[in-house]
C-alpha cells in the first residue's frame, strides 16, 4: 500500500520522460510510446484511486526533501485519482478513434512533434489535476496553453493555424489574468501552497482585511480560467479551434483540456479560497448568469452552423456554460452536478467528435449537412455512435446527459432564488439540443441513393471497436450513475 | 630599414600595405567580401494598385461597408468598447494595488516564516552559497523541471510551425539566406573570432559557478545560445553543422534532459519516503558542492543553449 502513494509522481513524470524520449524516435515509436503511457498511467491512476477509495483519505506527497511551505507538494484523494483516470481512458479512446486522419492530415516527419505534445498534455493534465501548489499549476497551465496551440496547428492548413493563433491570444490572457490573480494572492497571504493560502485567506476574512483585493483576485483567477475553458463571452476562439483541427486535437481539446482547467477552478474554489468565501463574493453570481447565457446562445449558434464539426463545437459552449452554472448555484449538491457533467460531456463530446469524422469520411470529407443525407447507411458504426451521443446529449434517460440534467435540476430546487431562471433555462436549452441534434440525426438517418461508397466494419476495427468503448462508457456513466456520484461526493467532501 | 630594401621587397611587407590603406589606395575588403549596395525596396505601382483594389473590393462586395450600416455601427461600438475596457481593467488594478500592503513593510504578509528559513537555513539545507540558484533547484525542484520543459516544448512547437524538409534547405540555400547582409562579412568574422570563444568561456563559468555566483543554467545557457548565433551568423551554417547539426543537437538536448529528469526523479522518490539524499552537499563554496544544484545547472544550461540557437535557426531557415 506504501507504494501507491508514489504512484501520482510517478505517472507525472513518466509522462514528461516520455515526451522527452519521443523528441527522439520516429513518428511510429513515439506512438506506440504514447499507447503505452498513456494506459500505463491509467494504470496507475487505478490502483491511487483503489486505495484513496478504500480509506477514504487523502494524502500529501512531498516533491523533494522539504515538506510544506517549503517546497512543492502534490495532494491526491479519491476525485483526483478518478479524474485523472477518466482523464487517461478518453485520451486513449480520442486517439485510437483518430488514429488514421493523424496519419493522414500530418505530415510524417513531424508525428512524433504531435506525440510530444500529447504526452507533455498529459502530463500537464496530471499536475492541474495533483497539484497543492498554484505556482506549479501556474507553470503546468503554460505547458497545457502550448501543447493545446500545437495540437491546434499541426495541421498546417492556413484556418488551422489561424485558429491556433486565435487560441493562442485569448488563451494567453487568460494565463496573464491568473497570474495577475496569483501574485495578489501571494502578496496578501505570503504563500504559494493551497493549504497554507486558505488558512491566511480565513484570517484575512474574518478580520475584514483586503476585501477589495480579494475580491478582485477572485474575479481575476476565475475569469482567467473561464477564458482558458470558453465560458460563453469568451468562447470566440472555440469553433475555430475545434472546427479545424484534426480530430483527435478536436476531441482531446473539448474534453480535457477545457475540463482540466475546470478541476483546477474547483481545486481552488474548494482548497485555495474557500467554499464559503467564494460564495459570499458576488462573484458566483457572474458565473451563473454567464453560464445561462452560455446554454442558450451557445445552443443557437449551433442552430445556426451548417458544418457538422463547428456545431459540435458549438455545443460545447452550451455545455460549458452546464458546468458554469451549477458552479453559479453555491452549493455543494450543484458542484456535484457540476462535476458529473464534466464527466459526461467529456465522455460525449469525444464520442460525438470520432462519430462525426466517420460520417463525414464517407461523404468526401465533406462537412456540410446536405452531403451527410444518408451517411449513416454507408457507414453503419459512425451512425450509431453519433445517435447515441446526440441522444446523451439531449438527455435521453439511459445515457450519461440525462443523469447530469437531472442532478442539475435537483440541485436548482434547492436554491431559492436561482431555481426558477435555472429550471427555465435547463428546458429552452434541451428543446434546442434537441433541435440541432434531431436534425442531424434525421438527416444522417434519411435513405438516399448516393454517389458516395460505404465503409464496413471490417475495413477499420479499431475505430468501430473504439467507438464500442465510448457507446459502453457512456451508457456506464448512465446506468450506473449512484456510485459515480457518491464517489464525487466522497471526493469534494475530502477536499476542503 | 625599408629605405635599402627594394621595391618589390618592400611591397611584401605589412608596413607597406598598412600605409598604402592608410592613404586610401586600396581598401581591403574589395575583393576579399562580397559586397554590393542594399537594394531599396521599391514597390511597383502596379501591385500597389491590385492590393488597394483587392481592398476595396473586399470591403465593399464581402461587406458591403457602403450600405452596411450594422458593419459601421459594429466597428465603432468595437472600438469604444475596446478603450473602455482598458481604461476600466487599468483603473481596478491600479485601484486593487492601493490596496494591497506596501512594498517593503516590515509586516508585509510576505515576510514570513518561508522566506526567512529559505535565508537562514538555505546554505544548510542546498549546500549551494546562492541561495536563489539554490530555492529554485532545491526546494521547488519540481517548477523549475516543469519550467524546462516549457522550453522543450516551446521548440517542439516551433518545429511544427517553421520546420521544413532537408532537400527544401539544401535547394534555398543561397537564396533566401542572406537576402540583405554580405557573405563572408569580415569585419563580423575577426570580431566574432575574437568574440565566441570569451562568450562560451563566460557561459560555462556562469553555469558552473551557479552555485556560488549570481548566474546558473538558465543565464548562462542564454549566454552559449548567443555565442552560437554570433558563430552562425559570422561564418554560415556549413561551418557549424561541422560540430552542431541536428543529431548533435538531438543528442544533446535529449540526453540533458532526460539527466535532469533522472536527477529530479531520484530527489522527489527519496525525499517522499524519507531516505536520505546520496548525492553529497559538499563544503559550502567548492566548486563541486551544492549537491544536486550543480548537475541540474549543466543539464538546463545545455538545454537553454540547444533551445536558443535552435529558434534562430528554425526561424532563419526552417531547420537545424
Amino acid at each position: 500500500m506504501e507504494i501507491i502513494r508514489n504512484f501520482p509522481c510517478l505517472s507525472i513524470l513518466l509522462a514528461m520522460f516520455s515526451a522527452i524520449i519521443s523528441s527522439a524516435l520516429k513518428g511510429k515509436g513515439a506512438r506506440r510510446l504514447n499507447t503505452f503511457v498513456v494506459s500505463a498511467v491509467g494504470a496507475l491512476s487505478a490502483c491511487t484511486l483503489y486505495l484513496t477509495y478504500t480509506t477514504g483519505e487523502s494524502y500529501v506527497y512531498v516533491m523533494g526533501h522539504f515538506p510544506a511551505p517549503f517546497g512543492n507538494e502534490i495532494r491526491f484523494g479519491s476525485l483526483e485519482a478518478g479524474m485523472a483516470l477518466f482523464f487517461c481512458v478518453i485520451m486513449l479512446f480520442s486517439l485510437n478513434g483518430g488514429r488514421d486522419k493523424i496519419r493522414l492530415e500530418i505530415d510524417p516527419g513531424k508525428e512524433n512533434l504531435y506525440y510530444i505534445m500529447v504526452d507533455l498534455l498529459l502530463s500537464s493534465l496530471l499536475v492541474l489535476v495533483y497539484t497543492n501548489d498554484l505556482f506549479t499549476a501556474y507553470v503546468f497551465v503554460e505547458i497545457n496553453t502550448i501543447a493545446a496551440c500545437g495540437l491546434i496547428m499541426i495541421m498546417e492548413s492556413g484556418r488551422a493555424i489561424e485558429a491556433a493563433t486565435r487560441y493562442m491570444i485569448m488563451s494567453l490572457l487568460g494565463s496573464g489574468l491568473f497570474l495577475i490573480g496569483l501574485c495578489m494572492l501571494y502578496d496578501m497571504t505570503g504563500h504559494l501552497l493551497m493549504s497554507y493560502i486558505q488558512a491566511s485567506v480565513r484570517d484575512i476574512a474574518a478580520e475584514g482585511l483586503y476585501v477589495i483585493p480579494l475580491l478582485v483576485t477572485i474575479a481575476l483567477i476565475v475569469v482567467g480560467l473561464a477564458i482558458k475553458s470558453a465560458l460563453f463571452p469568451f468562447h470566440a476562439w472555440l469553433p475555430d479551434a475545434y472546427g479545424y483541427s484534426t480530430v483527435s486535437s478536436a476531441a482531446m481539446l473539448s474534453s480535457l483540456v477545457s475540463k482540466g482547467y475546470i478541476f483546477l477552478l474547483i481545486k481552488i474554489i474548494y482548497r485555495v479560497i474557500g467554499f464559503d468565501i467564494f460564495v459570499q463574493s458576488r462573484i458566483i453570481n457572474v458565473l451563473f448568469v454567464f453560464g445561462l447565457a452560455g446554454m442558450i446562445m451557445g445552443s443557437t449558434s449551433a442552430i445556426r452552423e451548417n458544418d457538422i464539426r463547428r456545431m459540435i463545437s458549438y455545443s460545447s459552449v452550451a455545455q460549458i456554460g452546464y458546468i458554469y452554472m451549477g458552479f453559479g448555484l453555491g452549493s455543494s449538491v450543484g458542484m456535484v452536478a457540476s462535476v458529473f457533467h464534466i464527466l459526461s460531456h467529456a465522455a460525449t463530446k469525444s464520442l460525438l467528435f470520432v462519430s462525426g469524422v466517420g460520417l463525414t469520411d464517407v461523404a468526401d470529407d465533406n462537412k456540410q449537412f446536405i452531403e451527410l443525407t444518408g451517411a449513416a447507411y454507408r457507414n453503419v458504426c459512425a451512425g450509431l455512435a453519433f445517435t447515441v451521443g446526440s441522444l446523451s446529449m439531449v438527455g435521453i434517460p439511459l445515457f450519461s446527459g440525462f443523469i447530469s440534467k437531472l442532478l442539475f435540476s435537483q440541485a436548482a430546487v434547492q436554491s431559492q432564488m436561482k431555481m426558477l431562471p435555472a429550471l427555465i433555462v435547463l428546458a429552452i436549452s434541451t428543446i434546442l439540443n434537441t433541435i440541432y441534434f434531431m436534425k442531424t440525426v434525421i438527416r444522417i438517418y434519411t435513405p438516399i441513393r448516393s454517389k458516395y461508397a460505404s465503409v464496413s466494419i471490417k475495413e477499420n476495427p479499431l475505430y468501430a471497436f473504439t467507438l464500442l468503448c465510448f457507446i459502453v462508457l457512456n451508457i456506464v456513466l448512465g446506468m450506473c450513475s449512484q456510485p459515480i456520484t457518491d464517489w464525487i461526493t466522497q471526493g469534494l467532501s475530502v477536499f476542503a | 630599414m625599408s629605405r635599402i630594401r627594394k621595391q618589390s621587397e618592400y611591397e611584401k611587407t605589412f608596413a607597406y600595405r598598412f600605409f598604402r590603406w592608410m592613404g586610401g589606395e586600396k581598401d581591403a575588403f574589395v575583393g576579399n567580401m562580397e559586397m554590393r549596395p542594399q537594394k531599396e525596396y521599391v514597390e511597383e505601382e502596379a501591385t500597389i494598385e491590385e492590393r488597394m483594389r483587392d481592398r476595396r473590393q473586399a470591403m465593399e462586395e464581402v461587406y458591403d461597408s457602403g450600405h452596411n450600416r450594422e458593419l459601421r455601427f459594429f466597428n465603432w461600438l468595437y472600438r469604444c468598447f475596446s478603450i473602455i475596457f482598458c481604461i476600466a481593467i487599468v483603473a481596478m488594478l491600479v485601484l486593487t494595488v492601493s490596496y494591497l500592503p506596501s512594498v517593503g513593510g516590515e509586516d508585509k504578509p510576505t515576510n514570513n516564516q518561508v522566506s526567512e528559513t529559505y535565508i537562514t537555513d538555505g546554505l544548510k539545507d542546498t549546500g549551494a552559497v546562492n541561495i536563489v540558484t539554490g530555492m529554485i533547484l532545491s526546494y521547488r525542484a519540481f517548477d523549475t523541471f516543469g519550467e524546462t520543459n516549457v522550453l522543450f516544448i516551446a521548440t517542439c512547437c516551433v518545429m511544427i510551425m517553421l520546420m521544413v524538409d532537408e532537400d527544401k534547405i539544401r535547394e534555398n540555400k543561397d537564396s533566401n539566406d542572406r537576402m540583405f547582409e554580405p557573405k563572408n562579412d569580415v569585419i563580423l568574422q575577426v570580431v566574432a573570432k575574437l568574440l565566441v570563444p570569451m562568450v562560451f568561456l563566460f557561459g560555462i563559468y556562469i553555469i558552473l559557478n551557479g552555485h556560488l555566483s549570481p548566474g546558473g543554467g538558465f543565464s548562462g545557457g542564454a549566454m552559449i545560445g548567443a555565442g552560437m548565433i554570433l558563430y552562425v551568423a559570422a561564418f554560415g551554417f556549413d561551418r557549424m553543422e561541422k560540430f552542431f547539426n541536428e543529431k548533435v543537437y538531438k543528442c544533446v538536448k535529449v540526453t540533458a534532459l532526460i539527466c535532469y529528469g533522472c536527477i529530479v526523479t531520484y530527489y522527489f522518490l527519496t525525499g517522499a519516503n524519507g531516505l536520505a539524499c546520496l548525492i553529497p552537499l559538499g563544503v559550502p563554496g567548492r566548486i563541486l558542492s551544492g549537491g544536486i544544484t550543480l548537475p541540474i545547472n549543466i543539464f538546463v544550461g545545455s538545454e537553454v543553449a540547444c533551445t536558443m540557437y535552435a529558434f534562430y535557426a528554425l526561424f532563419r531557415r526552417g531547420g537545424l
